[in-house]
């Protein structure tokens, strides 16, 4: 058995779930033997760590710093083992933007969407441009945070005077926005985990909102306000086809380990669409990601044993 | 009773299922924390918080502490650690008395019931008093610790605008009438008339006059919420609704903010039939309140002039009141308003309506410092460019920090804005307000004559009506 830290909580807006996935993992770490050194990552992270010397760290941040690369930097210059995606996969996948184009160019389908900083409103004017990207992408739209994992500053512009207000919203949670195209259909969530080092999809779990105001994203995933359908009710076409997408996705963003793409079932042309490859989905009680897997029966241990063994595959 | 045996660990999905279908439907509909996430963040101890309704308890002698409670404990020891009665220590209803006796209150002690702090209070009078889609009537915005309560009892709750005099009594008649036209009529009509939570206004001698006739023409009961009464910092003190009429009044007030939050006790004075069932109600809800706590009370007001304390108290909180009112002319930029509290904990700012608060707060989280949103104060979608901003809890030093930097990065909002919105050209909303005269005759025209309503005055001060007009 091993000693194994870990990583939660930080100074991301996801704080909060961090935390409760990282206290569930602890749980099933101990469970399986494991020693466990819980860290609640702060400015003291790299003496902790050295202290802790680990012989690998299960990173259980969602967001900023956790999930976008920089904490598996800093993992790599310490020479210490870790779960999930490398930093490159974890940088493709965090930022949005740089998904979403990696998925068009190589015909993975998405929304349509433009994509713009700060400086490129300020520099070059693209207010201006606003009008014209509008017509492209038709109302109502989604303007979303370049790298926000949560549905935080996510908001709809179902009109032009809507937009920069949206825009503002957005801005609040990073430098890069990006506007897409609202796809009206139904919520699936692909879970991936690789076991003997090779990817497979989890079954399906679609997001069914118990209230029919969709523009409500917080009650999107609490207990009681969205209901989960596990395996989701799908033609088995239709779902082995997401399944291969959600892998195609997982593969293109060079992720490893686990991770969780999450797609629209489009209800006007019954066309799939991925949303977004999140590298460490959430591990609570609530989140797709355990609930794939125990309909897979992969109970929440074996889970985490199967996400540390692809980190350490000599374990 | 068997200990549980070891914890079977059970999948996550028929964890969810399972809880799922327990649930009460009540759960449905209890308000999610919008902003829960980010609340988590201004624990942090970098960030400077204006999010908390907190008292400063620091200044409550360690020393005087530990002599009461060794006099407690010598003394009261076996009855403290007790169970009490659930109507309270009758040395505490005493004291409860005097502290409404000193806001005007002639009060009898049976009336008065002691509570878990002021929030058991308006859980309790919702418990005894509301069916599912039982209509509350409180104002817009009204104090965000209610809103879960009362969407936990699934109340219909109807929120009515205030400004500077505090509810707006013609909307609430037009309100009722169009209550009552539906067949329904409101279960109460909760108020904090003094120095709001958060809306920093206090409710004028005409419009308490007014509520309390028509409480007694429709035969309503008002549910009269005073934590902070006793905390003025300017101006002469108003009676209490309670005092202007107690027929139709249930009153609830609390030792949180004149004491210490930390002993949880407050309490409630409602009308004999009404109390009767609020005992009943509390002895299902914890039997007591804390006897410890009691007991360290009634030896508190034995021991000491209480009410040199809450000066002591209001002369800090108004220090630092004036210090937020001066930051806030100097920081925030010439579109945003506020309120000016003649006491209390609390100022209410409003910014222009495309800057949505809960969203702001993350950017500000970033600059380290923290507010509450807004939208906490409603039930609705309203309040969105609103902010509570507490001035007791935090020093001078903090105050004027945090609200630099709270005015950068609302400032940086404003002309982000004017970009996004194609303005060209240096916006000149980006401005700080400085000390230019007319904002500083806005921000001093309510300390001047808090409760004048000249036209002119009104139309500038009126800053709690959200208005939506849209910028740009």
């Amino acid at each position: 058995m091993s000693r194994v830290a870990v990583l939660k909580g930080g100074r991301s807006l996801e704080r909060h779930v961090s935390l409760k996935s990282g206290a569930r993992v602890e749980e099933a770490l101990r469970r399986l033997g494991h020693e466990v050194v819980g860290i609640d990552v702060d400015v003291d992270l790299v003496s902790r760590l050295s202290q802790a010397a680990p012989e690998a760290a299960f990173v259980a941040l969602h967001g900023r710093d956790g999930e976008d690369g920089t904490v598996q930097e800093l993992l790599e210059a310490m020479g210490i083992a870790y779960t999930g995606s490398r930093v490159s996969a974890c940088i493709r996948a965090s930022d949005k933007v740089l998904a979403k184009h990696a998925m068009r160019d190589a015909g993975i389908p998405t929304p349509d969407f433009f994509a713009f900083s700060e400086t490129a409103f300020k520099g070059l004017g693209v207010a201006q441009a606003v009008p014209a990207i509008t017509a492209r992408l038709s109302f109502p739209l989604v303007v979303k945070p370049a790298s926000q994992g949560s549905a935080l500053g996510i908001k709809f512009a179902s009109s032009q005077s809507s937009v920069p207000g949206a825009l503002l919203a957005a801005f609040s949670y990073d430098r890069k926005v990006l506007l897409e195209r609202y796809v009206d259909g139904r919520e699936l969530a692909v879970s991936i985990l690789e076991q003997n080092g090779e990817p497979a999809a989890l079954p399906i779990v679609e997001a069914v909102p118990e209230q029919e105001d969709f523009y409500d994203f917080e009650s999107r995933y609490e207990i009681g306000r969205t209901r989960f359908v596990c395996p989701a009710d799908l033609d088995p076409e239709l779902a082995a086809h997401a399944a291969t997408i959600a892998l195609h996705a997982f593969k293109l963003l060079g992720c490893s380990g686990f991770a969780r793409v999450d797609l629209m079932l489009d209800g006007s042309d019954g066309e799939l669409y991925v949303l977004e490859v999140n590298p460490i989905p959430g591990l609570t009680e609530t989140s797709l990601l355990p609930q794939a897997a125990d309909a897979a029966d992969i109970g929440f241990d074996r889970l985490i044993e199967l996400i540390l063994a692809a980190a350490l595959p000599a374990l | 009773m068997t200990a549980p045996g070891p914890r079977h660990p059970r999948s996550a999905a028929h964890e969810i299922e399972r809880y799922a279908a327990l649930f009460a439907d009540r759960t449905k509909v209890m308000k999610s924390s919008a902003m829960r996430d980010l609340m988590a963040l201004t624990a942090r101890e970098d960030v400077i918080s204006f999010s908390g309704g907190l008292p400063d308890t620091s200044t409550f002698a360690p020393g005087f502490f530990t002599e009461l409670m060794s006099r407690v404990a010598s003394e009261s020891c076996a009855k403290a650690l007790q169970y009490g009665p659930t109507e309270g220590l009758e040395s505490v209803r005493e004291r409860i008395t005097d502290v409404m006796g000193a806001e005007g209150m002639d009060v009898d002690p049976e009336s008065v019931l002691p509570t878990s702090g002021g929030q058991q209070a308006i859980d309790l009078v919702c418990k005894i008093l509301l069916n599912p889609g039982d209509v509350v009537i409180a104002e817009a915005p009204t104090y965000p610790g209610a809103v879960p309560t009362f969407c936990s009892y699934e109340a219909d709750v109807i929120q009515i605008t205030m400004d500077r005099d505090g509810m707006q009594i013609d909307e609430l008649e037009a309100t009722l009438a169009r209550l009552e036209g539906e067949g329904r009529r409101p279960k109460f009509i909760y108020t904090i008339p003094n120095f709001h939570n958060p809306g920093g206004v206090t409710m004028s001698l005409e419009r308490r006059r007014r509520l309390i006739r028509i409480a007694a023409e429709r035969e309503l009961l008002i549910f009269e919420d005073n934590p902070y009464g006793l905390l003025r910092y300017e101006g002469e003190p108003l009676p209490t609704l309670y005092s202007l009429d107690n027929d139709f009044v249930i009153y609830a007030g609390t030792f949180s903010k004149i004491l210490s939050p930390g002993v949880r006790i407050g309490w409630l004075v409602a009308p004999p039939a009404v109390r009767a069932k609020l005992v009943l109600g509390k002895g299902s809800a914890d039997l007591c309140s804390s006897s410890l706590s009691q007991y360290f009370i009634a030896e508190y007001f034995e021991s000491v002039d209480w009410q040199e304390y809450v000066r002591s108290l209001s002369e800090l909180y108004r220090r630092r009141r004036d210090v937020m009112l001066d930051a806030l002319a100097e920081h925030l930029p010439r579109e945003a308003t506020w309120t000016h509290p003649e006491g209390g904990l609390f100022v209410w700012a409003t910014l222009p309506d495309y800057i949505d608060t809960t969203d702001l707060l993350a950017r500000a989280i970033e600059e380290r410092v923290a507010f509450v949103p807004g939208r906490a104060a409603y039930v609705d979608d309203r309040g969105g460019s609103s902010m509570r901003l507490n001035f007791s809890g935090v020093t001078e030093d903090e105050i004027r920090e945090g609200i630099r930097r709270l005015g950068e990065v609302v400032r940086e909002q404003v002309a982000l804005y004017s970009t996004l919105s194609g303005q060209v050209g240096a916006p000149t909303s980006a401005a700080p307000r400085g000390t230019s005269k007319a904002s500083c005759e806005q921000a001093d025209a309510s300390a001047a004559a808090p409760h004048a309503a000249t036209p002119g005055q009104r139309e500038v001060t009126n800053v709690l009506p959200l208005t939506r007009k849209r910028a740009g």
